[in-house]
């Protein structure tokens, strides 16, 4: 059980103008699992490779229950990081793969082929360790890389896009295995993606981090209900962001005078609200008449593109609620105020 | 149409296989008839006896061809292992890293591969004097550098552009040192290279003459020395038993890399550049 204390840590790669990642800063309790999370080029692998200790750090410091790696050699730091690319050693069976860890830790062979059969049970794989890596598909080699992670037991593990080269149905697959051998061993986790709804589903916190910045750092509800900025929420697949004034619990902008949950922030700024929280009908407050401008069908939900006055407004909602709905319609809508979020 | 496409790949291949045999090979069979050949003139196709008085002689301790033999496999593998040591590194840094230079730098290690070796080793026998290695094994062996060098280079460079240093920093991760992730990860991953440069080294050291003679002052008299002094004496049936043995380890070679160099292996990559 370690906690993580990544402080102001920074990257600027030799002959770059720009750091690839500019002063993170991130704490992660002890037996947690946190999403690294952001497009792609963001310099995510790069702050992984920094905390394994396979590159320098511009500036900045990482602590393992306060005290500092950063002079650790990395086989000495506790961390295990695991590519995005698998990167199973191809002149080695998948035994020899997974046992690798303890081979360099000079394990006995017999408890090596022991802890072997153990890992490789556990990631549901118990008859592939005489194979060759290259005779094992993707979803397969993702788990050995797992396992031979997992093997050594390090203090801090790290996965660098662990599902992005899997299928669909093997992505959920691993997901659940990520989750429940995490849970079970109960190691400080770190996993990088670029996309937030696996970053939302397996992790306990999620960082976002756009142009080598971090934009917020907290659970994952917290995206979609209070986003410290529009590039944060449109990450999120927000659309609505309607400029104007908070002031004393209303909003004023081009949609009138509209009611705020108690606590929004003062003055000018932009109201948001998520597409699936706009409600279709006559409601508490903040009810507005819209013209639809275009119905989406998606299959369990509609997109709904209204318009009220020059403003224009997205909304997901239950297909039973809006059946019939054609362009040109004029409609009552209301956002009910708890879910307002205004943005300074 | 691929059935036709194979049919003349295969004519092609079996032509071009059977013109390199007649290259190596026909050349060779003279060489052999000398060998056990007495009395063998011009018109006669075959000689009237055979012999192995040359043989004798050539593996008596009288001719000096077996010292000969042992010195030139050990230069030659000095040389080699020297080439390894070098090479390796270089080849790292030519073929995985980009530099300001490096052009530069791949045309000078290409150099002695096409300037004669008797402009290089010129250049290099003031130096070798001051130093003290001419006439010496030592000087020999360092000498047979510039020619076996390039190509261990190249070879290793062909090599690491293909190599994902990645494996290294995966194996670091996992707790490898830097000589355990040499030994488990890099080696296994570039050994074909090795063994490839490595055996063109030793048939390159093998094979010379002229740096041999210049730094070695005829003191360090290798295979290649003495079958010209032989074959300039006019002896053809003991210069024809000592070129058997002189060809011996490039025919073995050559068999036991055949499947290397077809090309498949991607070992010899690095001769693209030359
Ligand atoms: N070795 C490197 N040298 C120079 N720039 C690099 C290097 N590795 C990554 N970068 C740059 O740093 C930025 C972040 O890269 P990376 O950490 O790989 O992003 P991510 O993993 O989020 O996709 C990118 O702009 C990338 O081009
Ligand atoms: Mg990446």
């Amino acid at each position: 059980m370690t906690h993580v204390s990544i402080q102001e840590l920074t990257k600027v790669y030799p002959g770059a103008d720009t750091p690839a990642l500019d002063r993170l800063s991130l704490e992660i309790a002890s037996g947690e699992l946190t999403a690294l999370l952001g497009p792609s080029g963001c310099g995510k692998t790069t702050t992984m490779k920094m905390i394994a200790g396979l590159l320098e750090p511009t500036s900045g410091d990482v602590r393992f229950d306060d005290r500092s790696i950063l002079r650790d050699k990395p086989e000495h730091r506790g961390v295990v990081m695991v590519f995005q690319n698998y990167l199973l050693f191809p002149y080695m069976s998948v035994a020899d793969n997974v046992g690798f860890g303890l081979k360099m830790r000079k394990t006995d062979p017999t408890e090596i082929k022991r802890r072997v059969s153990e890992m490789l049970d556990l990631v549901k794989l118990p008859d592939v360790g005489d194979r060759r890596p290259s005779a094992l598909s993707g979803g397969q080699q993702q788990r050995i890389a797992l396992a031979r992670a997992l093997i050594v037991q390090p203090e801090v593990l790290l996965l660098d896009e662990p599902l992005s080269n899997l299928d669909a149905h093997l992505r959920f697959e691993m997901r659940d295995l990520i989750r429940s051998l995490q849970q079970e061993m109960g190691i400080t986790t770190i996993f990088v993606t670029h996309d937030q709804e696996e970053a939302v589903v397996l992790a306990d916190r999620v960082a976002l981090i756009l142009d080598g910045q971090m934009k917020q750092y907290d659970r994952a509800d917290a995206f979609y209900k209070r986003p410290v900025d529009e590039a944060t929420a449109r990450f999120f697949g927000g659309h609505n962001f309607i400029p104007g004034k908070s002031v004393g619990g209303t909003f004023d902008g081009p949609l009138g005078q509209l009611t705020l949950a108690d606590g929004a922030v003062e003055g000018a700024g932009k109201l948001t609200f998520r597409p699936e929280n706009v409600r279709v009908g006559q409601g508490d407050g903040n009810n507005l008449s819209a013209r639809v401008a275009d119905v989406i069908y998606l299959g369990t939900q509609t997109r709904l593109k209204l318009r009220v006055g020059e403003t224009e407004i997205d909304a997901v909602v239950n297909p039973n609620e809006v059946e019939g709905f054609k362009p040109g319609d004029i409609v009552p809508i209301h956002l009910p105020p708890q879910t307002l979020w205004v943005i300074s | 149409m691929i059935g036709q496409d194979g049919l003349w790949t295969k004519t092609f291949r079996y032509i071009t296989c059977l013109l390199l045999v007649t290259w190596l090979v026909l050349p060779l069979i003279p060489l052999a008839i000398w060998s056990v050949a007495r009395g063998w003139f011009f018109p006669d196709i075959l000689p009237r006896m055979w012999t192995l008085d040359a043989w004798r002689y050539a593996l008596s301790d009288t001719s000096g061809v077996l010292d000969a033999l042992w010195l030139t496999i050990g230069i030659s593998l000095a040389a080699t292992v020297l080439s390894i040591l070098v090479g390796v590194p270089a080849g790292r840094a030519l073929g995985m890293y980009k530099f300001k230079g490096k052009e530069v730098i791949e045309l000078m290690i290409l150099a002695p591969t096409i300037v004669p070796g008797i402009a290089v080793v010129l250049g290099v026998h003031t130096v070798f004097i001051y130093l003290g290695l001419t006439n010496t094994v030592h000087g020999v062996i360092l000498v047979h550098l510039i020619p076996t060098l390039p190509y261990m280079t190249l070879v290793m460079a062909g090599i690491f552009s293909n190599y994902d240093p990645a494996f290294e920093a995966q194996a670091r991760s996992l707790g490898a040192s830097p000589l355990k992730t040499f030994w488990y990860v890099t080696l296994p991953a570039i050994m074909p290279g090795i063994i490839v440069g490595g055996l063109f080294a030793f048939l390159v050291s093998w094979s010379q003459y002229i740096l041999t003679l210049l730094v070695g002052g005829g003191r360090v008299v290798t295979l290649p020395l003495l079958l010209f002094n032989f074959a300039t004496s006019g002896r053809n049936d003991i210069t024809g038993a000592i070129g058997m043995i002189y060809i011996l380890p490039g025919i073995l070679i050559l068999t036991l890399t055949a499947k290397q160099l077809s090309g498949r292996s991607g070992a010899v990559g690095g001769f693209g550049r030359i």
